[in-house]
């Protein structure tokens, strides 16, 4: 039985001037209305498999080049450049035939993000375009879209999306007359945030526990089942059906040079208009949150932001300026990771806020590596007890000690996604920590963090 | 990561290499073993319908017991040790008996910032569980400390079942879903 959202979605997808030509809207089309996502709505108003007619048209290796010139970098946390990354897919050799799969990652689960979300929900269509684009740039024979298991209601209507797409004849055997057979199984996971992780997803596609494996190989040489793989984030994916019908070179105008194109950023925290954000790469944050998002939402200044979902080191006020593109955040001391931009005002207790997010990373770590498994609990067992009154000085020093010996020693990057937080907070914020330890209370008298229950 | 046993189902804890008698066995309607096989033909490895053949499980024993572990590791014939590895790795398997409405609450750093942690505690508070605590007595709550649910725009954020989100929650809010759970305006667990 599917049922399709009907429940009012209070979500902000809009802003001043948005879909003008200096904010593009390639990603948002129609979001927030519930009727938007069926293929008679994406092909009449959103100029749905255009670009899918138009890349069939084209040889794979000028798709590939194609996004290539747009130098779209993937979405999901590592900003890899996408077409570099399809390029490395092996070609089929006359004494070698392979099977690639592509994988399309939406296992949305990094604090602060939900972009992904909102473009299964709205533009289903657009995520199966650009799967079935990158596919055949690929050559792909199979599809899979991963998405998390929560999304049980973003499943059934992937699905019904895709039956769809497979009526109008865009998906199946001999896809507009080609020859190519394709087709697209979605894959629900179970709650694990460790498998947004490349190859503990393919390992969770496997039927697997989710646990990272050991690079190389790389998924392009012996990704799912052991054949070549690709995986783009769901953002990555659907930004190929605008880029090939404006083409690459068009595409590669928006943002900046290294950095184009669009991206969806998620706002949330302690801000006044939070919500989605598709905004052309290199703004600066300051704008970003005072512009366009009108501000603090308690009318105190905002004291920290964390800028690429909760992985990402944390910025204090001197940041703010930071364009918001890949490298100019990583410049500064973060990364532009997911997209999903956290405020925190005047009143937050930075331990807590650290706790709470080590406490994710402890709760999360696959256990696979000694260093994230271990290191994650004893940086929560000493936060907890910074937090309740029982911390000493060295502390703070031992923690620091910790993050060297996580970062960089772990087969994924969850150990260093939690390093970052630990880090940037205990460096910027150090005064906080150390009020704690000496006054056993918050330095400031704000927001209630942890739950007095729970706690896994 | 804690990883609670789930409960046997035989009086009494089984000895090692103890087995159920075969007419204590839980298994699978044909139905739903045509539906598990159907999905397994659907990958290149029957394997990779592990996860999807444990949500099938949960459908419809309503968590996922020692039973139903071997009944999935039967109606796939891969290796039950591999289904228990499989199931207590991931944490949407319920390895406990839930309530009929299973709230998963969000406290991760978003929903925090916004209050989401005392509505963990007037969640709990209204329906007298502890998170991860089990059902209440009259089996028709339970609830959950969850991890980001990717709703972080309209946080405080819940989820009953694996219904569609409930998002800026208040009290007053909170009481309104209370009331159309109870009215059945939500799909139950394992519906």
């Amino acid at each position: 039985m599917a049922t399709f959202r009907t429940k009012h979605d209070p979500q902000r997808y809009t802003f001043e001037g948005f879909g003008s030509d200096k904010y593009p809207n390639l990603m948002l089309r129609g979001a927030g209305h519930l009727d938007n996502w069926t293929l008679d709505v994406y092909e009449q108003q959103h100029e749905g498999y255009v670009a899918l007619k138009k890349a069939l048209k084209m040889e794979p290796v000028a798709v590939t080049e194609e996004v290539k010139t747009s130098g779209i970098r993937g979405r999901g946390g590592a900003g890899f450049p996408a077409g570099l990354k399809w390029s490395f897919m092996p070609k089929d050799t006359p004494e070698r035939k392979f099977t690639r799969y592509v994988v399309c990652n939406a296992d949305e689960g990094e604090p602060g993000t939900f972009k992904d979300r909102a473009i299964m929900e709205y533009n289903p269509h657009q995520l199966i375009e650009g799967v079935i684009i990158s596919a055949w740039a690929m050559q792909c024979q199979l599809g899979f879209i991963y998405v998390r298991g929560e999304f049980l209601w973003l499943i059934e209507k992937l699905e019904h999306a895709l039956q769809e797409a497979r009526n109008a004849g865009y998906l199946g055997k001999d896809i507009q007359g080609t020859g190519w057979d394709f087709d697209i199984l979605v894959h629900r996971g179970a709650g694990a945030y460790i498998c947004g992780e490349e190859t503990a997803l393919l390992n969770s596609l496997e039927g697997r526990r989710g646990e990272p494996r050991v690079k190389p190989p790389f998924p392009a040489a012996k990704g799912a089942f052991g054949q070549p793989t690709t995986i783009n984030n769901v953002e990555t994916l659907a930004a190929v059906p605008p880029i090939l019908r404006m083409g690459g070179a068009e595409y590669a105008k928006i943002g900046r040079p290294k950095n184009t194109g669009t991206r969806v950023f998620c706002l949330s925290g302690h801000i006044k208009r939070p919500g989605l954000y598709e905004l052309p790469l290199g703004l600066p944050l300051d704008f970003i949150m005072n512009d366009l998002a009108g501000g603090s939402s308690t009318g105190k200044k905002i004291k920290a932001i964390i800028p690429g979902g909760a992985s990402a080191p944390a910025f204090s006020e001197k940041e703010f300026s930071t364009p918001m593109d890949f490298d100019s955040v990583r410049d500064a001391g973060s990364m532009a990771g997911s997209g999903g931009v956290i405020f925190m005002d005047e009143d937050t207790c930075m331990v807590q806020a650290c706790l709470r997010l080590i406490r994710f990373y402890a709760h999360e770590s696959c256990g696979q590596c000694t260093p994230c498994r271990e290191g994650c609990n004893w940086m929560e067992m000493i936060l907890h007890r910074i937090e309740h009154g029982q911390g000493r000085m060295e502390d703070l020093d031992l923690l620091a000690s910790i993050t060297p010996n996580i970062a960089g020693k772990t087969l994924c990057a969850l150990g260093d996604a939690a390093c970052g937080p630990m880090d940037s907070m205990l460096q910027k914020f150090r005064p906080e920590f150390e009020h704690h330890i000496t006054h056993k209370a918050c330095m400031v008298n704000g927001h209630h963090l942890l739950a007095k229950v729970g706690g896994h | 990561m804690n990883h609670p046993l789930p409960p046997e189902t035989a009086d009494h804890a089984l000895a090692t290499g103890e087995r159920l008698p075969k007419s204590e066995r839980v298994d699978f309607s044909p139905e739903a073993i045509a539906e598990i096989q159907a999905i397994a033909a659907k990958y290149p490895d029957k394997l990779a319908a592990t996860l999807p053949a444990l949500h099938i499980a949960q459908r419809e024993f309503g968590f996922v017991s020692l039973d139903a572990m071997k009944a999935v590791a039967r109606a796939l014939s891969i290796p039950e040790g591999h289904v228990f590895g499989v199931a207590s790795f991931y944490t949407m398997y319920q390895k406990k008996p839930v309530g009929k409405f299973h709230l998963q609450v969000c406290t991760n750093i978003c929903c925090a910032l916004n209050g989401g942690a005392e509505f963990l505690e007037k969640v709990c508070e209204k329906t007298g569980c502890t998170p991860g605590g089990g059902p209440s007595p009259d089996g028709l709550w339970s609830v959950e400390e969850a991890e980001c649910l990717a709703s972080c725009g309209s946080a405080p954020c819940m989820q009953v079942n694996a219904d569609v989100y409930d998002e800026y929650l208040d009290d007053a809010k909170l009481k309104g879903i209370l009331e159309s759970c109870e009215r059945g305006e939500y799909r139950a667990w394992a519906e």
